[in-house]
């Protein structure tokens, strides 16, 4: 395959002034069960190579996934680089990377069997502990290439392997409907479920009954799944170098004032060892680094891409990331530096409020402008510091800058939530709630 | 270069020869195009070419599946997926009858955007862009295009041999605006089955977006709480889209006692004036097609009728296991996953309450227009209007914030008492299940009517 990245850059040396290849290969197992039952084992390969052009000071870009038609991808990358947007940057000639550990080649080796046993596993577990409730759960190993060249002298690769398990639980009383799940992965194989089951577990005896809160404004705990659901997608919004470069950032002039609560911090690390998110380059070739975005509530960097970083006249943070087409800003790990409270401390706390797990919706409305409005998909009441049972039809509406202006307290154990986010609990003091 | 026609014809036989209860192959080969704008410029320009397939098998009830990009040692992959179905398979198979066809559906020229050149489509955004940059206080714009042909043949051990051409258009637009303090977004989405002029002659309606942008700067938000609601045609196409129409896709049923019984056909779970239909057989829309991915012919399936939930989304295997019969609703995004019941053109039928009507009874009350977005947890679901106005005696009254409204699926469905005499249909969503998206959908309604609806606000 090494080949056919140096053929095209050949090829296309005589027909434009830059360009760079890049190729992603993947091939991904996945085990599925629906219904308290394995369903469906499958395996996915995929690859595609796509080539990124300067020609005549205008940027043009092909994609495709068959290797063998360069043809193809050099003509279509030249014919729109026509049209293209200015070509406003060098692209980097780096070539030694420093280690990010993202492979782990026991990962592969994980057998079909123990996949299947593994899914057996948390099914049985979960249907001996609720038993109405009906699982979906899914096991899946895959491994991924990444090489990246171009006509500046890059040549990088590197391989990383992943691993993911999670369940998902539905229990149905009547019209009544209660979801619950978690998941964990990890470049290494996760053969371990108990974190995983411990806290679906939780999630089935809070919700056992049901509790009723009024509307009006109330204390809130959002738990990392409840503030992965509200305030990660406007934040990263925020913070992304395109936006604030256009001007729609409420953070643009924003760098370097205390906009948030003092005890919030915020960072980017693609570069923890074995976290799905890490790498050791972005996908244009530039370094990883950990990237503060927020320290002690006070906005410090926004990540940039090498297009954008050019634009506003700064350097690439290494957050070029792809999804089939250009890179454009992306954030890799996000980290909500953890606090000092406990959660125990936190409910003990509050006389009347909320427990936030999920909320449905909330990221649909003006994002940019950090307002949400959520069906509070899970979450509990709090009465004189205990949790008493499930909220249903009951809408939270707050503005995240707002709200992490000022942070009641903060929690001392964050954790993953999905691959990419590491959070602690947070504690409002007071948010608008609805109903009925 | 294997071309997926010559790998077709070879494994129309190799698939009967080995053991499972069922194997089927899907092959496509597509070539898309997209530009996008972010503010002023032109940000990125690009095309793409993508072949590939699968095949998929059933042994004793369970399924394996192997998705791949080359196209050779397919004898190997047919061979993996049959193990992997008879690792997972551990009691029967169980299969809706369908017929045998052999068929090829073919698109006019005039519906595949890839024969309009770049450089007509890049023109076209250029005006729209350049409109909307002619509204003052705007802060920045995007705008998303994009196009896709696609052939695609699929083929099982039945002896089914279907090629089918497809084609899609999208066009998504953004105005933000801002006063310093806050920012305001209007959005525009719409898309066509390969029809490129469906993106052409819409100055009035960018125009009028950017307006909007800006005027929600001024615009007070909505006080939260129960309202009687009324939802113009394309948000309350994703109301029963979301709330009605993934309560019917039967694979969150048929395996699930619980969900059997709330669904049991025969309910009653709204008005006698209510009827929802769902149907790819339905021409012409971005949900409109032949035959579904397993090979089953496009029908136009009512769900509810005169308020009695009649019908269900099936593939050939949740009709099996429910008794129903298979409406053509298993699709799949692409050939990197299995089909799925799935959604195609979902509307609520035209009933006959004028607008005027609809409003003149309100007290207070809100006219949401629009969409941004919609999800739904079955039992729950939000969606979010894009503009939104009180109603005040009888009138529309002033502009507020757009609002998100949510709701109890079944509460919300009886809740509707009045709908409308202008049935129109939203082409611009894409819809996402499983980590399948965006599926080319389309939705629509007449103006509908809610009482006591929970909205969102201060």
């Amino acid at each position: 395959m090494l080949n056919i990245i140096q053929q095209i850059l050949d090829k296309t040396a005589a027909l434009a002034q830059s360009a760079e290849v890049f190729m992603f290969t993947s091939e991904e197992t996945p085990i599925v069960f629906e219904a308290n039952r394995l369903k469906s084992l499958q395996s996915k390969e995929s690859r595609s190579i796509s080539l990124r052009v300067f020609k005549n000071g205008r940027i043009g870009f092909a994609s495709s996934n068959k290797p063998e038609d360069i043809d193809f991808l050099v003509k279509s990358a030249i014919e729109t680089a026509e049209f293209g947007a200015k070509a406003n940057f060098q692209l980097p000639s780096q070539t030694n990377f420093s280690v990010v550990e993202v492979y782990d080649s026991n990962t592969e080796k994980v057998s079909l069997d123990e996949m299947v046993n593994l899914g057996n596993g948390m099914v049985s577990a979960l249907t001996e502990y609720t038993p109405d409730i009906l699982c979906e759960a899914s096991i899946s190993r895959n491994t991924l290439s990444i090489d990246i060249a171009n006509s500046s002298g890059l040549e990088a690769a590197y391989k990383k392997s992943g691993f993911a398990v999670s369940v998902e639980g539905t229990v149905i009383h009547g019209s009544d409907m209660l979801f619950v799940g978690e998941g964990e992965s990890s470049c290494h194989p996760v053969l371990d479920t108990t974190r995983v089951l411990d806290s679906v577990r939780l999630q089935l005896d809070r919700a056992r009954n049901q509790a009723k809160i009024n509307s009006g404004k109330f204390p809130v705990i959002f738990t990392p799944d409840g503030l992965a659901s509200a305030f990660i997608s406007p934040l990263m919004a925020a913070f992304n170098g395109k936006v604030v470069l256009e001007g729609a950032s409420p953070m643009g002039n924003k760098l370097g004032q205390q906009v948030f609560d003092s005890k919030f911090s915020l960072y980017d690390e693609p570069t923890i060892a074995f976290q799905p998110g890490s790498r050791p380059f972005d996908d244009e070739g530039v370094a990883s680094e950990k990237l503060a975005l927020v320290e002690h509530g006070i906005p410090k960097n926004f990540y940039y891409d090498l297009k954008t970083g050019a634009l506003a006249g700064k350097k690439s943070t290494g957050h070029g990331g792809r999804a089939g087409g250009l890179p454009s800003p992306s954030p890799t790990t996000i980290i909500i530096k953890e606090g000092n409270t406990s959660v125990e401390e936190m409910l003990s706390d509050i006389k009347e409020g909320l427990y936030i797990e999920a909320l449905m919706g909330a990221t649909q409305g003006n994002v940019l402008g950090g307002d949400f409005s959520g069906n509070v998909l899970l979450g509990y009441k709090i009465e004189h510091g205990k949790i008493t049972g499930r909220v249903k039809d009951t809408m939270v509406f707050g503005n995240v800058y707002q709200l992490l202006k000022d942070i009641e307290a903060i929690g001392n154990d964050a954790k993953w939530v999905g691959a990419r986010l590491m959070a602690p609990a947070i504690y409002c003091p007071s948010i608008s709630v609805a109903s009925k | 270069m294997p071309n997926i026609e010559d790998i077709a014809k070879e494994l129309a036989s190799k698939l009967k020869e080995h053991k499972a209860d069922y194997i089927e192959a899907h092959l496509e080969d597509s070539v898309s195009s997209y530009i996008t704008y972010r503010g002023k410029v032109l940000e990125s320009i690009g095309k793409s070419a993508s072949v590939g397939g699968n095949i998929r098998a059933l042994v004793n009830g369970g399924w394996g599946f192997v998705s791949f990009n080359s196209l050779e040692n397919i004898d190997e992959r047919i061979e993996l997926a049959v193990q992997e179905a008879r690792i997972a398979g551990k009691g029967s198979s169980h299969l809706a009858k369908i017929p045998v066809v052999v068929d090829t559906a073919s698109i006019g020229s005039k519906q595949n955007p890839g024969n309009i050149p770049l450089a007509h489509k890049k023109e076209l955004l250029d005006s729209y862009n350049a409109l909307i940059w002619k509204t003052p206080r705007l802060k920045t714009s995007n705008i998303g295009y994009g196009d896709a042909y696609k052939t695609s043949i699929f083929l099982n051990s039945e002896g089914s041999f279907i090629r089918q051409e497809r084609s899609d258009v999208t066009l998504g637009m953004a105005a933000i605006a801002s006063d310093g303090n806050q920012v305001q977004q209007a959005n525009m989405s719409l898309g066509s089955p390969g029809d490129f002029t469906a993106m052409e002659n819409l100055e009035g309606a960018v125009r009028e977006m950017a307006a909007k942008a800006v005027g929600l700067l001024a615009a007070p938000q909505a006080k939260g709480g129960e309202y009687t609601v009324v939802l113009d045609p394309v948000l309350a196409g994703v109301f029963v889209h979301e709330a009605f129409g993934h309560l019917s896709e039967a694979d969150f049923v048929y395996e699930n006692d619980s969900m059997r019984e709330l669904m049991v056909l025969g309910k009653k779970f709204g008005p006698p004036e209510l009827n929802i239909i769902d149907g790819a057989a339905v021409p012409d829309l971005r949900g409109s097609f032949n035959y579904d991915d397993e090979g089953t012919p496009a029908t136009k399936t009512h769900l509810i009728k005169e308020g009695v939930l009649v019908g269900r989304l099936h593939s050939r295997e949740t009709a099996e296991k429910m008794g129903e019969k298979p409406t053509g609703n298993a699709r799949a995004v692409n050939y990197r996953h299995p089909p799925i019941v799935r959604m195609t053109n979902t509307y609520i039928e035209q009933g006959e309450t004028t607008f005027d009507e609809m409003i003149s009874s309100i007290k207070e009350g809100v006219y949401a227009r629009n969409w941004y977005g919609g999800t739904t947890s079955m039992e729950m679901f939000t969606f979010s209007a894009g503009e939104a106005f009180m109603i005040r005696d009888g009138k529309i009254a002033e502009l507020v914030r757009p609002v998100v409204l949510t709701g109890n699926v079944f509460e919300t469905l009886q809740n509707i008492d009045a709908i409308g005499d202008d049935l129109a249909m939203n082409q611009g969503g894409g819809c996402g299940k499983s980590g399948q998206s965006p599926l080319p959908v389309s939705n629509g309604s007449p103006h509908i009517r809610i009482l006591k609806c929970l909205v969102g606000g201060k």
